[in-house]
């Protein structure tokens, strides 16, 4: 998107009447900082919006997004930008929507269980309001602490408790949406049960290509009575691997469980230090939650199946501090990385549960086959694959060889019945890839999707649909 | 001025050049931001620790000037309070970052000249030496007592170096400077060992009988205490305003000072002196004739609570019936990383109540010289701090250090609160007395 400086003025100019100079960021510095989120800036680029802007009602929203369509500009959200695909990187420039002030909690409904929050409301934020009164918000992507609702929403997150309660789009009821012409929609609402088109179900995971969040309705749920969390450690992953599907056949659910390997532990260590063995090949973070005599149960139980599994030590967190620095080592984990290489390329692809032993051998091929280092830190119980290829950009040649490890691991776990992206989101660093799960009909009917309420392809564009389909989707030859 | 062999980097040069390796170990993973106080208040990017490295490397790179308006102003906006230190999954040392780049800004400076000489002098006046310090607090008491109290805040030493707003949060002076080389307590029952204590600068004298209250609970636990003379201002300040040359200074003199092989630990009391004298490794890591000492001294340098903590105390305090909170101090709960200790402390000490406030270890708008300089953030973090500090309905606030001390006090007294602001040392004094009282001839 070219534009004259003039034209830059006038928006720029315009976008200040409605947000205030002070809300408008214009300046080289102070929009340098939006040209990152959390993905790799090897791989991204560096981009630059014309402009940022911090609205703190939908109300401006709207205006934000009529100023932008005026001027044909288009118009991407932005929430913590702790993304790892790209999606909030102004790619095609144009007007940034930062959410961090509309981070209003605007209604908690204990009876009905749901609450009514602005987009910028951070994840953990949500479930540290709600605690005295006995609630929680369960979605809860590693980076919790930080990440935002509208961020969550746009890339229909995950986390380590999705295996028992779902992911993102699995607790929203309800969605207000500022459309690319500036219109307020408004989908979904309150009850359980909502007639006609699911269109809430459409714009979560949409990545901000379809409009921006202003409002969400989403589900609250009490929280357990007792959790319970313990900690194996295993020769290798594929044993570890074999634990988790023994486990879940044996019909029990845990709340979470989640795999690191020998590498993962050394960054965790490294970086902050929770307690994890340095010198196990595996360990298996396994949580369980509900009523207390059923988890004391359960946990038992799991501990045998782990034990006839080939873990080598078991144990348990005592207190609810050990598991709550458990927790955080895990969660820090991608960030943690940086102790062990300056980049990582994280490719977020999932498999069958029952393959997890055959897609760790084959991660630990390609790590051989490409001479890399590749960390791997997931969700094990749903499949949810992390691998980290790590690396130093400034060394010459090494992006070649990232990315086509990165493909061979996309197409393996595909090979293997799974998908390129479980939870991350698609955005600038998936989309290519995309072409390995659908073909130029499946491309078409989304793009005629994407058409219909984004006519000029303003909404965030180029991300999701691979590069070499046209702004509207069409397959270019 | 020191030489280096550090090359130039496109921005930067000379000395005290902000790390690349700390810079690069920085994936921008944003875990930081949420506990980031600026930006909290803010919500803009280029306020987190996430933007403010961004500027350092964009300035390092060439991509910004270092007289760029943003860079300098995140640069000073930011309170060095390391809370985004604490949680950041890499182990970006922060702390070195910006204070590297705030040296670079002072080197790079075409400060007029008189506005960096009354700088200077006035961080020297305050700073540099505890006798000038002592001269400075000795007027102002005379001048409180003779009734001209805020003429001499707003036209005395503080406006000396700029600074006539301080009055607010000038300490109130005791009565008995503590003098280094003058006093010592032996230790009480068997002994365990010596220890060297801090005097410091404006704890030497504003807050004198939290020292002394220190020496009494490390005496009666069993060590003897000496404050060393020769000691001096920890240099804290001076680092943080980027003046690394004066901060090094400093540092040697402490080091001459304190580092003797006789005390088994160098007792601080003061978080944000305990945390720069921690760092001193890093300060004078160029300093062929210093490097090493310095990395041995930061190992014996504890602060007053984490010393009990490690050493355990002989004797159950005296009780005190009141309902407390405890205030993180930033140099204490992130570049310490000590939140444990003091909390251990307190509830070592029967029938105080200990209530948790809300964000304890959000930056209270302190953070040295900060709410002198950037007094509309300062104010915005010392109200938030006084509300969650209120809300819990204790009597006392206790802190481990005294700019958080005042900053809290000041607060208060603007909303004519009579809620108290103790030193955690003050705390556990007071209860042992109880024990003395209880029990006399004990
Ligand atoms: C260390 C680390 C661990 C992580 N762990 C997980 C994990 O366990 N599970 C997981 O799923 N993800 C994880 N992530 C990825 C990331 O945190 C999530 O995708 C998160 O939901 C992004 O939220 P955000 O607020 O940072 O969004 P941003 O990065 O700002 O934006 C993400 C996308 O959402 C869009 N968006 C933002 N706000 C809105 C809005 N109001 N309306 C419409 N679209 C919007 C953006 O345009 C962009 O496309 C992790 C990231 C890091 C750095
Ligand atoms: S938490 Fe650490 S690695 Fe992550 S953005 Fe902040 S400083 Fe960088
Ligand atoms: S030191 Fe404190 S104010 Fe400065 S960036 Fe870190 S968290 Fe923010």
């Amino acid at each position: 998107m070219t534009i004259t400086t003039d034209q830059s003025t006038v928006v720029i100019d315009a976008l200040r009447a409605v947000l205030g100079a002070d809300y408008v960021v214009s300046d080289r510095a102070g929009l340098g900082v939006y040209e990152l989120d959390a993905s790799d800036e090897a791989i991204t680029g560096i981009h630059r919006p014309l402009a940022a802007v911090l609205p703190e009602t939908t109300e401006e929203v709207a205006e934000v997004a009529r100023i932008a369509a005026e001027h044909d500009l288009p118009l991407l959200a932005r929430g913590s930008g702790t993304g790892l695909a790209g999606g909030a990187i102004a790619t095609q420039g144009g007007v940034m929507v930062v959410t961090t002030r509309m981070n209003r909690i605007v209604e908690v409904n204990l009876i009905d269980r749901y609450a009514v929050v602005q987009p910028g409301v951070v994840n953990l934020d949500l479930s540290t309001h709600l605690a005295p009164q006995g609630f929680y918000y369960a979605p809860d992507p590693s980076s919790q602490r930080a990440c935002s609702i509208g961020g969550n929403l746009g890339n229909n997150s995950g986390g380590p408790h999705c295996l028992k309660y779902g992911v993102t789009n699995n607790h929203v009821l309800g969605l207000e949406v500022v459309l690319p012409g500036g219109e307020v929609c408004r989908f979904g609402g309150p009850s359980a049960e909502n007639p006609g088109h699911d269109l809430t179900g459409l714009i979560v995971g949409s990545e901000a290509t379809l409009g921006i969040i202003t409002s969400a309705t989403v589900r609250i749920l009490p929280l357990p009575e007792e959790k319970g969390v313990l900690l194996a450690t295993f020769e290798s992953m594929e044993t570890a691997s074999r634990a988790v599907s023994a486990t879940i056949a044996d019909g029990i659910l845990p709340s979470a469980l989640e795999m690191m390997d020998k590498v993962t532990i050394s960054a965790i260590e490294a970086g902050i230090g929770a307690g994890y063995p340095r010198d196990a090949e595996a360990v298996l973070l396994v949580e369980l939650d509900g009523p207390t005599q059923t988890v004391g149960e359960e946990r038992e139980r799991v501990a045998e199946i782990l034990s006839e599994h080939g873990a080598m030590t078991l144990s348990v967190a005592e207190t609810a501090e050990e598991a709550e620095l458990l927790w955080w080592g895990r969660k820090a984990a991608f960030g943690a990385m940086g102790r062990l290489a300056p980049n990582y390329h994280l490719t977020d692809t999932v498999v069958p549960r029952s393959k997890l032993p055959e897609a760790m051998q084959l991660v630990a091929e390609v790590a051989s086959d490409y001479d890399l280092i590749i960390a791997n830190v997931f969700h094990a119980g749903d499949g949810n694959l992390h691998p980290l290829i790590l690396f130093d950009r400034k060394e010459p040649g090494i992006m070649e060889r990232v990315l086509d490890a990165s493909s061979v691991l996309m197409q393996h776990c595909i090979d293997l019945g799974g998908a390129i992206s479980g939870e991350h989101g698609i955005g600038i660093e998936k989309n290519d890839a995309l072409t390995l799960m659908y073909s130029d009909i499946d491309f078409g009917e989304m793009a005629r999707v994407k058409r219909a309420l984004d006519p000029r392809d303003l909404a965030n564009p180029g991300k999701v649909f691979p590069s070499n389909f046209d702004r509207f989707g069409e397959p270019l030859d | 001025m020191s030489t280096t062999t550090t090359q130039p980097r496109r921005g930067f040069s000379g000395p005290d050049q902000p790390p690349e390796d700390v810079m690069r170990a920085c994936v921008h993973c944003g875990f930081c931001l949420p506990v980031c106080p600026t930006y909290r208040e803010t919500h803009r990017e280029r306020s987190s620790p996430r933007g403010r490295i961004w500027l350092i490397k964009a300035v390092s790179e060439g991509e910004l000037d270092i007289s760029d308006p943003v860079f300098k102003s995140e640069m000073s906006l930011c309170l060095n309070c390391r809370a985004c230190e604490a949680v950041c999954p890499s182990g970006v040392q922060y702390g070195e970052l910006v204070e590297s780049a705030r040296a670079q800004i002072v080197q790079h400076e075409p400060q007029p000249a008189s506005a960096r000489a009354a700088k200077a002098v006035g961080m020297k006046l305050l700073l540099g030496s505890p006798r000038a310090t002592r001269a400075a607090s000795y007027g102002a008491k005379v001048y409180a007592k003779s009734g001209l109290g805020s003429a001499v805040g707003a036209t005395g030493l503080m406006s000396k170096i700029g600074l006539g707003h301080a009055e607010a949060l000038r300490p109130a002076m005791q009565d008995e400077f503590l003098v280094a080389g003058r006093e010592s307590w032996p230790a009480i029952g068997s002994r365990r060992g010596t220890v060297a204590l801090l005097a410091g600068c404006v704890m030497s004298t504003a807050f004198a009988e939290v020292h002394r209250a220190t020496a009494r609970v490390l005496a009666r636990n069993g060590f003897d205490v000496v404050v060393p003379p020769n000691q001096g201002c920890c240099g804290a300040l001076s680092v943080h305003a980027g003046e690394a040359d004066h901060g090094r200074a400093l540092a040697k003199r402490n080091i001459d000072a304190l580092g003797g092989p006789e005390f088994d630990a160098i007792i601080v009391n003061a978080a944000g002196c305990g945390a720069a004298m921690k760092e001193y490794d890093f300060l004078l890591r160029e300093d062929p004739a210093y490097a090493d000492k310095a990395a041995t001294f930061v190992e014996r340098v504890k602060d007053a609570s984490e010393f009990l903590a490690e050493a355990g105390l002989v004797e159950t305090p005296g009780a005190l019936p009141i309902t407390a909170t405890y205030q993180d101090a930033c140099h204490l709960a992130h570049a310490q990383r000590i939140t444990k200790q003091p909390r251990e402390l307190l509830r070592a000490i029967p029938e105080l109540d200990l209530v948790e406030m809300s964000e304890s270890d959000l930056c209270c708008g302190s953070a040295g010289i900060y709410n002198l300089l950037q007094t509309e953030m300062a104010g915005q973090l010392r109200e938030r701090k006084v509300d969650h500090a209120t809300a819990t309905g204790a009597a006392v606030i206790v802190s481990a250090n005294p700019g958080c001390m005042l900053q809290m006090r000041a607060g208060l007294a603007a909303r004519g609160s009579d809620v108290q602001v103790e030193h955690l040392m003050t705390i556990l004094d007071r209860a042992y007395a109880q024990v003395e009282q209880e029990t006399p001839g004990a």
